[in-house]
């Protein structure tokens, strides 16, 4: 009951506070879900966890600098040490032999450690100003007020526009760098902005999730997102709106249990959503995958069995006699249960007709059967007299391109070999009248 | 008293850097991260389960959800079709997430707290317990962290072909037999086993520092592994004990002082060698 007034209470806005809090979390979950798209478009999901390490001893700087939680120094500290990682990472990776991945682990882990060296000299000192600053770890998105709103709230705004504003150059930068050099952009430049509007972005959303976790914030909308889309402005739209609920979502916990970080709350939302695409995205997902797959397992074995029976009624000079399972084994190496199966989908599809334990091809079937055979033997024709391919070496690729074949390219095969009527080994070539 | 705590700091730094070493080498630098992060839920579910720290659940925990994680990277990207370095991002938050949840939640049962996780209690090591050996009473700790230096080095030294091999020529390794997953593994346990255990000292995040700092400081001086390895223990010892004292100095948490002076000498050794390379390497002469 009492949950449930809270959800009440949290969603009517009713309180200034809870205002600030929920309009504040969606402008930073927004504008970290866009920066981390093209993070994860470039391929730096990683250096972003490294940025967000390295803000803490930014933020401890700006406040012995001070003395203050003034987030205008928290926020200066921790912008000049997030990008103080990035161009670490980038002199390291280009002046030694060390690799990527052990130039990021190290900076994130010394900076992070510096951080934690510098927190705990300042909660050891006794400055009474300094309680609240671990919140930085792990984010406490319900301490917002309305001079934070303004502060993050703006800044988040701005990396915002500044994203629309240089959209067509961070789209080349993410996708054709060579292009983009060609037609002379300054990359350098360009390069430098997005690294800034990166750093601003993960500076400010550690209010909500944390340094720990920042890394989530960035990439998980954005790797999300990927599974629904192909198009960048689609991606960017759905990551920022899986940004915002997660932060609605972490908001409200954060608001609703004193003592909850909202961080973690937030990932695992995030976690969920991206795991829940990864299985069941239409185009992209675990199961549209398998369900793919088995549709084309499907159809090859169906191919496969109006060409054994094709196989049959050519030797034999009748395409419509009986035949048994064990006919159609001694033609071709099926697996009796797959062939059992294959042979009962086509009955449902009337290509062939049950007859107590024999099977007769219909007309629909021969038909099928006769295309098939016929690809695969213009095919085997083509690879000999285009590729020069070697005898013994056509039939497999015939075998697999056969199952292939759009009614399109059928035509186009049959005109560029002008309509052969015998393949290599005198075998007839079947046309549909 | 200040011997035990350095002890403690160098048996980490050690058994953290024979293993960073593989790591680095194997590019898995950020893999060793994201299963120093996940062992967390591990952890503290073996806590809830009324371990204390060193017990075989917390071990067996922390073996799982390090094994569990190395799996979700592969599978995300595999099966799941996600950006690899994406997947290494997506799976280590979430657990972590999910390990500091535990924490909050059960805070009252559980004796973790969220600085522990952050950068462990290395301090405390001095007053804990102990077991009398010839005379010595030497604390649980570093008990348990010296069996798991004997066991790494016993892997090192035992399995140091299949390591070596596996870790430069999979394609050839697997060629002659040697089962390159199996020791991929085996790496990945010794990870998670050893994180663990410097859990308590160090926590879950600074182990990292120490894991690749010293390993890393030691491949800008060489190129033979056997080298890497012990320069990395030299950095990681010297290391530990200048951190200590750093700490004393200013007041601050020793395990975090110490992965701190780790990132000095790595920024001290980059810097001689640029230089190094800079003024007093050998001219480039054109082969004619």
């Amino acid at each position: 009951m009492t949950a449930f007034q809270n959800i009440i209470d949290f969603l009517s806005l009713k309180e200034a506070n809870v205002r600030y809090v929920v309009l504040g979390t969606i402008l930073l979950s927004v504008a970290s879900s866009v920066i981390g798209c093209f993070a994860l478009l470039r391929k730096r999901a990683l250096i972003v966890d490294s940025i967000s390490h390295s803000i803490l001893p930014g933020v401890c700087i700006g406040f012995m600098v001070s003395g203050t939680k003034d987030p205008f120094f928290l926020l200066a500290g921790a912008m000049l040490t997030g990008w103080l990682s990035i161009y670490f990472i980038d002199i390291i990776t280009r002046y030694s032999k060390i690799k990527a991945d052990t130039a990021i682990g190290l900076n994130l882990s010394v900076f992070f450690a510096v951080g934690i060296l510098l927190l705990t000299v300042i909660q050891n000192s006794g400055n009474p100003n300094q309680s609240g600053l671990s919140d930085f770890l792990f984010g406490k998105a319900a301490t917002m007020v309305l001079a934070d709103l303004y502060v993050f709230g703006g800044m988040a705004l701005f990396v915002i526009s500044g994203v629309a504003l240089f959209y067509k150059q961070f789209v080349l930068l993410s996708f054709d760098l060579h292009f983009a050099k060609t037609i002379g952009l300054n990359i350098k430049f360009y390069e430098f902005i997005l690294s800034i509007l990166t750093v601003m972005a993960v500076a400010i959303g550690i209010q909500t999730v944390g340094v720990v976790l920042m890394a989530a914030m960035l990439i998980t909308p954005a790797a999300t997102a990927r599974y629904w889309t192909d198009n960048l402005r689609k991606m960017l739209v759905i990551a920022a709106v899986i940004g915002a609920l997660s932060g609605i979502v972490g908001a409200f916990i954060s608001y609703s249990y004193e003592n909850m970080p909202t961080g973690p709350w937030i990932v695992i939302v995030f976690s969920l959503i991206a795991m829940l695409s990864m299985i069941f995205s239409p185009k992209k997902g675990i199961v549209a995958k398998w369900m793919r797959q088995r549709r084309n397992a499907h159809k090859m074995m169906e191919d496969n069995i109006l060409k054994a029976f094709y196989h049959l009624g050519e030797k034999e000079g009748d395409f419509f006699k009986k035949r048994t399972v064990e006919d159609l084994m001694g033609l071709r190496k099926f697996e009796r249960n797959k062939l059992l199966n294959g042979l009962k989908w086509l009955s449902a599809e009337n290509t062939i007709v049950h007859i107590n334990n024999t099977y007769v091809l219909s007309k629909r079937g021969k038909a099928t059967g006769a295309r098939i055979v016929k690809i695969h033997r213009l095919w085997e024709l083509y690879l000999k007299k285009y590729l020069r391919v070697a005898d013994d070496h056509v039939h497999d690729d015939a075998e697999t391109i056969e199952h292939i074949i759009t009614p399109e390219l059928e035509i186009q095969l049959e005109k560029l070999l002008d309509y052969p009527t015998e393949d290599q080994h005198n075998q007839k070539i079947p046309y549909s009248k | 008293m200040d011997l035990v705590i350095i002890i403690t700091a160098c048996l980490v730094a050690v058994t953290s850097s024979i293993i960073g070493c593989f790591l680095i080498l194997r590019k898995m630098a950020m893999v060793g991260d994201a299963i120093s992060h996940s062992v967390l839920p591990g952890i503290v579910i073996a806590f809830m389960l009324g371990g204390t720290l060193g017990s075989w659940y917390l071990l067996l925990g922390a073996a799982a959800f390090g094994i569990l994680t190395t799996f979700l990277i592969e599978f995300f990207n595999k099966r799941g079709g996600m950006q690899h370095d994406a997947t290494i991002g997506v799976v280590f938050t979430s657990l972590f997430a999910l390990g500091i949840i535990l924490v909050t939640v059960y805070a009252r049962d559980v004796d973790i707290d969220q600085d522990c996780v952050l950068y462990g209690e290395l301090d405390h090591v001095a007053f804990e317990e102990g077991k009398n050996i010839f005379g010595l009473l030497i604390p649980y700790t570093i008990l348990r962290l010296s069996v798991m230096l004997l066991c790494v080095l016993a892997l090192v030294v035992f399995g140091y072909r299949g390591l070596f091999l596996t870790t430069f020529d999979p394609a050839y390794a697997a060629t002659i037999g040697i089962s390159v997953m199996a020791w991929h593994y085996i790496l990945m346990a010794a990870v998670s086993l050893s994180t663990v255990l410097s859990f308590g000292s160090v926590g879950a995040i600074l182990v990292v520092a120490f894991l690749i700092t010293p390993p890393a400081t030691a491949y800008l001086l060489s190129d033979k592994l056997k080298q890497m390895i012990l320069l990395s223990l030299v950095f990681g010892v010297s290391g530990s004990v200048v951190g200590y004292y750093f700490a004393a100095a200013i007041d601050g948490a020793t395990s975090a002082a110490i992965a701190s002076v780790l990132g000095a000498q790595f920024i001290v050794v980059f810097a001689f060698k640029a230089v190094q390379k800079k003024y007093f390497s050998a001219p480039n002469i054109p082969v004619v």
